[in-house]
Formats: C-alpha cells, sequence, structure tokens
C-alpha cells in the first residue's frame, strides 16, 4: 500500500489549511456561492437535497485498517454513523456540516486520506481493478500507475477548470475487467506488446449520463514510461476544443464523437509529438520507486491443515459453502483467498455501511487479512488477502454483522445511486427499488446465477444503469416516479449498452417487471449463458413480449 | 483596475487600444487579434511595444513567430471556471517561447491565481477585492506541487529524486 512521505503530508497539511481559509472566507462572506462552488467541489463537498455531502478519495479503492476506522470515527462524529460507497470506489458522508469540513479533513490528513478531486471538473480520484496485485489473471499491478496518476493530476494548474469532469481506470488484468475501464474519459489496460514489453492500451471518450458511450482505442500499445506525457497531451486537447457551451456536451466523449476517433488521434498524436522530450517522462527508477510500495506481503506458507479445516467447514454448513463459492476467489498466492464483503443485504441500501461494521471489517483485515481492505465499483468491500484456513471464522464474523451474504455478482447484489433520497440531481428514488428488488430476488439468487441490476435516479446514470444486465432509470411522469428499464448492457471486457425495452413502468410494478426478464431468460438460456449473451441471441422481442404483452 | 505583477500592486503602463482608436507611435499599445490579422504589417513596423489579446477560443500556435513581435499577450478568463487559457498559457512559454508579460484578464479570482501563475501567467488583472483582501497571499498557499509546469519551481516526483 502507498504510505506517504514527508512531501506527500507537507502537501496535504498545505490544501486542508488553504480549504479551512475558503470555508473562512465563504463564511465571512468574501466568496460568494458561485465563487465557493468549484472550491469545496474540488475537497469533495456537495450540496445535496438536505445537507451537505462529502466524498472522501479512496484511490484506487485500497484502505488500510487506521484508514476505516478514521472513516467509522468520521461517521459518528460528524455524521449519522454510517457511511456510502460509491460506484467510483469512494465513501461518502450524507449530513455534514460546512462549518466541521475543515476539521474532517484535518483528521483524514492523519490517515492520509482527503476528498481531493472527488467532484468538480478535474481529473477525478483513478479507480482501477480492485483484485489488483492479487488476481491470477494480471499482467502488471495497475496501483502503481494509479498512483503515479493521482500524483501527476493532484491540483494540475492547466487541468483543473476543464469543460466537465474527467474519470480515469487502469486495470492490469490480461483479458477480464472488473474496473469498467471502458466507461471512463481515459481507460487504460496493461497489455504486452509483441517484443514482450509491458505497456498501455490508451481508450478515451467512454461514459454513461446523458448519452452513454463506449471507449475507444486511441493508442493500441503506449510504451509506460509515456504515460504522463501522453496523459497531458490528451488532456490538452480536451482543455482547448472540449465544448463549454452546453453541459451535457462537455465531456471528451461528445468531442470524440464529433470529431470521430481518427482526428481524434490525430490531434492527441500531433500535441504529444509537439511536446518532444517532456519532464513528465517516467524513468524506470521513478516507477520501480512507486512501484515498491505495492510490493507483496509477507505470505506464510500453505498449510494442508487449512484445507481440511475448509473441507469440514464447508460440509457443516451450507450457507458458509454457499458463500465460498459465490464470494471467494482463487488467490495468486497459494493457501490465500480473496473474499467479497458483500454490501448488499437484502433489503438494505446498497453500498451502506454503519460505523460498527466499519470497525469490524478494520479488524478483521488486521487480524486475518495482512491490513488491506479494497473497495469494488460495484459497491462492495474485499479482503484481498485471507487464509484459507482463516475463512470459516472470517464469515462467522462477517455473518454476524450482516455482511456475510453470499450473493457477490448475484440477482440482488444491486448496484444504486443515492437517488432522491439524498441527491439533488435525481428525478426518483433509488434505494427503495433496490430494497424491495433485492428482497424479492434474494431467495432467487441461486437459481438465477450472475445477474447484474444496476439502479439510477436520474439520467446522469451514477448507478450505471446502461451497463446492467438489467438496467433501472428512475424518470419522473408529471410528479409521479416511473422506471425505464434497460435490458443487455454489460460493464465488463465486453461492454456493451442496454436497450430500452418500452415504455416506464410504476415504483410498485419494478419488481414484477424486473421477475418477468428473469423468467424469459430462465426459459431460454443455454448452459454456461449469462443474461446480456441470452439477450443477443435471442433478441429483444421475448422481452417486450413478457412485459408488455395484454393477452 | 489592480494590476499584480512580480508579487505587488503596480500601474498598468499599457494601453488598451479600441479596434478603431490611433496607435500612437512610441507608445506602449496592445491590439484586439482581429486588429492585429487586419493591420499586421502596419502594427509590425510600428515603434514601440505591441500587445495582443488572444481570445481564448485561438489556438496560440497559429500565432507561429509573429509572436516575437509581441510584449505581452493578454489572456481571458470570461468566467473563471472556463480554463482554456491555461493551456494557451503553457503553449505559450513552451511551445512557442514567449517571454514577454503574459496577463490574465476577466474573471480572475485569488484562488485561482497560483493555477495561473504555474502555466506561466506573470501578470493578473484583478478586481479592487485583491487589495483590500491582500491577495498577494494565494501564491503562498502551497510551496509544493506534483508536477512540473511551467513556473520552474521544483516538483515533488524530481525533489524524491534527490
Amino acid at each position: 500500500m502507498y504510505r506517504y512521505d514527508e512531501f506527500d503530508r507537507r502537501f496535504l497539511e498545505a490544501r486542508v489549511a488553504q480549504y479551512r481559509d475558503q470555508v473562512r472566507r465563504r463564511l465571512a462572506g468574501e466568496l460568494s456561492e458561485d465563487e465557493f462552488r468549484p472550491l469545496r467541489l474540488m475537497n469533495g463537498l456537495y450540496l445535496q437535497l438536505h445537507a451537505y455531502m462529502l466524498r472522501i478519495a479512496v484511490p484506487y479503492g485500497t484502505l488500510s485498517p487506521a484508514k476505516l476506522r478514521m472513516l467509522a470515527k468520521i461517521a459518528r462524529r460528524y455524521d449519522r454513523s454510517y457511511g456510502h460507497f460509491t460506484t467510483r470506489q469512494n465513501i461518502q458522508f450524507n449530513w455534514i456540516k460546512l462549518e466541521e469540513t475543515p476539521d474532517i479533513l484535518a483528521e483524514l490528513a492523519t490517515v492520509e486520506m482527503h476528498g481531493i478531486q472527488t467532484s468538480g471538473n478535474c481529473i477525478r480520484n483513478v479507480t482501477a481493478d480492485p483484485l489488483a496485485g492479487v488476481a491470477e489473471d494480471e499482467i502488471e499491478d495497475p496501483r502503481p500507475y494509479c498512483e503515479i496518476i493521482r500524483q501527476w493530476s493532484t491540483l494540475h494548474p492547466e487541468f483543473s477548470f476543464l469543460p466537465r469532469k474527467f474519470k480515469i481506470a487502469v486495470s492490469g488484468a490480461a483479458s477480464v475487467d472488473r474496473a469498467a475501464v471502458r466507461v471512463h474519459d481515459i481507460g487504460l489496460y496493461l497489455r504486452r506488446n509483441e517484443a514482450g514489453e509491458v505497456g498501455f492500451e490508451v481508450l478515451v471518450g467512454g461514459g454513461l449520463g446523458r448519452t452513454p458511450m463506449i471507449a475507444k482505442t486511441l493508442r493500441a500499445f503506449l510504451p509506460k514510461r509515456q504515460l504522463l506525457p501522453y496523459l497531458e497531451a490528451t488532456l490538452r486537447v480536451y482543455n482547448e476544443f472540449g465544448r463549454r457551451d452546453n453541459l451535457f456536451k462537455s465531456r471528451i466523449k461528445i468531442l470524440v464523437q464529433s470529431l470521430g476517433i481518427e482526428k481524434m488521434r490525430e490531434a492527441v498524436e500531433a500535441e504529444f509529438a509537439a511536446m518532444g522530450e517532456s519532464p513528465l517522462e517516467l524513468p524506470a527508477a521513478t516507477i520501480a520507486a512507486i512501484a515498491a510500495h505495492f510490493a507483496p506481503p509477507a505470505y506464510a506458507p500453505a498449510g494442508a491443515a487449512d484445507e481440511a479445516m475448509l473441507a469440514l467447514a464447508r460440509a457443516g454448513d451450507p450457507e458458509f459453502g454457499r458463500w465460498l463459492d459465490r464470494n471467494v476467489v482463487t488467490h495468486r498466492a497459494p493457501g490465500y483467498a480473496i473474499a467479497t464483503v458483500s454490501l448488499k443485504p437484502p433489503g438494505k441500501p446498497p453500498g451502506d455501511v454503519t460505523a460498527e461494521q466499519m470497525e469490524l471489517l478494520a479488524d478483521l483485515a488486521e487480524s486475518f487479512g495482512l491490513g488491506e481492505i479494497r473497495v469494488t465499483h460495484e459497491q462492495n468491500l474485499v479482503l484481498p488477502h485471507l487464509r484459507r484456513g482463516d475463512l470459516p471464522e472470517v464469515w462467522r464474523q462477517l455473518k454476524a454483522a450482516d455482511l456475510g451474504h453470499a450473493n457477490a455478482g448475484l440477482a440482488s447484489d444491486i448496484i444504486a445511486c443515492p437517488g432522491l433520497d439524498y441527491c439533488s440531481l435525481a428525478n426518483a428514488r433509488s434505494i427503495p427499488v433496490a430494497q424491495q428488488l433485492s428482497e424479492h430476488l434474494a431467495a432467487r439468487d441461486h437459481e438465477i446465477g450472475e445477474l447484474r441490476i444496476k439502479i439510477s435516479g436520474c439520467i446522469n446514470a451514477c448507478g450505471h444503469h446502461h451497463v446492467g444486465h438489467i438496467g433501472i432509470l428512475g424518470v419522473d411522469k408529471n410528479g409521479e416516479e416511473f422506471y425505464q428499464i434497460t435490458i443487455g448492457g454489460s460493464a465488463d471486457e465486453n461492454a456493451a449498452l442496454g436497450a430500452i425495452v418500452g415504455p416506464a413502468v410504476a415504483a410498485d410494478a419494478v419488481t414484477g417487471a424486473v421477475d418477468k426478464l428473469i423468467d424469459v431468460y430462465l426459459h431460454a438460456r443455454r448452459a454456461g449463458e449469462r443474461f446480456p449473451e441470452t439477450y443477443r441471441r435471442i433478441g429483444a422481442a421475448p422481452f417486450k413480449e413478457a412485459l408488455y404483452a395484454t393477452h | 483596475m489592480p494590476l499584480i505583477k512580480g508579487g505587488r500592486f503596480v500601474a498598468d503602463r499599457w494601453r488598451h487600444l479600441d479596434d478603431a482608436a490611433p496607435a500612437p507611435e512610441g507608445a506602449a499599445v496592445a491590439v484586439s487579434l482581429k486588429r492585429w490579422s487586419s493591420e499586421r504589417d502596419a502594427l509590425y513596423r510600428r515603434k514601440g511595444e505591441l500587445g495582443l489579446r488572444l481570445p481564448n477560443d485561438v489556438p496560440p500556435t497559429s500565432l507561429g513567430r509573429d509572436v516575437e513581435r509581441f510584449a505581452l499577450v493578454t489572456l481571458s478568463f470570461p468566467r473563471f471556471t472556463d480554463g482554456r487559457a491555461y493551456s494557451q498559457a503553457r503553449l505559450l512559454r513552451t511551445r512557442l517561447g514567449f517571454e514577454g508579460e503574459l496577463r490574465a484578464t476577466g474573471d480572475v479570482l485569488r484562488d485561482q491565481l497560483l493555477f495561473m501563475r504555474r502555466c506561466g501567467i506573470d501578470a493578473f488583472e484583478v478586481s479592487e477585492r485583491a487589495v483590500a483582501e491582500n491577495w498577494l497571499a494565494a501564491f503562498e498557499d502551497f510551496r509544493l506541487f506534483y508536477q512540473p509546469a511551467e513556473d520552474a519551481r521544483p516538483w515533488i516526483a524530481r525533489q524524491r529524486a534527490g
């Protein structure tokens, strides 16, 4: 895990001091709300429907026990004793007082945390594969590059007032995508070229929102040392030529769409070439120094007794067996496992965690997990380094805290934005729909298998509904909440946008409608086929028929 | 209108001409890009320092070698959230090697001054508030930076390398 040095610490202290003064000036009337808004947003502070919301960065989704305990402390002291993990691996607190935010950020700084660039029209907190460094299928750990990008983009003087927000995700996996890379403004896949060198495939112009788009390849192979100059060239083209006249057409995806990917590539490559030799080029020693922070922990040798104990526990408790099958995947190190901690108990708001749960997870990570916790873009947590023999005890403790649900990747593992319960942009509520659905679907989870349901409370699509196998979008119809349903989307390496099935349905009809869609899928699916594959094979007609036929 | 330059408030020695106003010989005058385009040769030959007002949607590289004729380029921030001129400033400094005065005009506020200076802007047209609220302190908000820019100040990765 990255540890701050003296430079990072002093920088963050200066940032807190600057923000404290900005809040003072706002409260004293020296700054207007219009002048203050971008400043607070760049520290993660939004004004929502009922209160301020503070979004705290979890760079590339990596947390330590100390950080998680600090989040628990903040939840208790400054909020209502819970927090909400987001689809960008961050955490947000929903009941914050403006006057207290400088103190909160000062407390966070003591554990190397902040809210920098979790909002605003700037380069946002960089996200990564939550299984970075432990997955079996990895070319290279993406986190050192995320950290390099984090540092370069922090308070970037040229790119803090972009046309619109700018999101970057990095994945090091060879063939699967757990980071939704293709729906980011810039997506980076670590790749190996024919000469065996590792570099990046650079994608550009992905994004959801009002005009969802899948990113296109800008550069098939970029040598590692050129990462930052190439990003700077791309951002500069966007800063100069991205639209600023219409909020809804300001993302880089619209620039890519209007120029076409070839012209976009020409513009970026021309700027990149004109930069010549850049001081941003990364010497191998710089990469190695950052990568050293992410060296694998000291794993104990695998024990034969562990497997025996695990087999016994599995035989003794089918529920534990289901959790092993669903939430636990193979670790790179023999004798270890990666466990997903579901933040989706049936009937509860997706992604919410109480202060007590945070503290328990911190304890578990410390006692059993080599001190690491990861956040996934699916609003779950991961304990990435568990001894296989410890799994029964870890699960027992998770279960006691309502964190042991065996539903990772299943129908009740729903992604949802905060929606109209909190958000000032929302048109409809998301959380109650998710609660209703997960409560209902939990009983069918294991019959259905993998299914990704994603719910957004408005067209801004924070709940990623476009890339849900089943996507649900809240809309307002003359003051009533309706929900538009899309099917066939996917956020992984085969990223696809869902298609609208038909007219939106009323709030109380959503569960019934989703049931019908699932029935069509279960009836038609072939062995091993997931929902999007079945949908692509049989088309939309049977789903439409099931949902809207009057006979 | 107060002008910040060289770490203090100074008087503006430039005359910012309307397109119709005569350009007296010997005086330091700044003209619009439109006027520069239509009267280029006469302005080029005129004795005296010349400044250019560059709109924020014109790539500075389109000026080419002409940039050598200017002792001042003013950049425009129509709203402080419109950040195009940050890129223009960096391109003027690094790509075109512009060494004259680079001035921020428009909606120039305290909390953006340091970003502007890092991008190579060295003069700032600000409102009267700037004096009363001592905006000069803004340049000291940070002494550590994570990336190289146009201000030649050390940046953290380089400092770490020693």
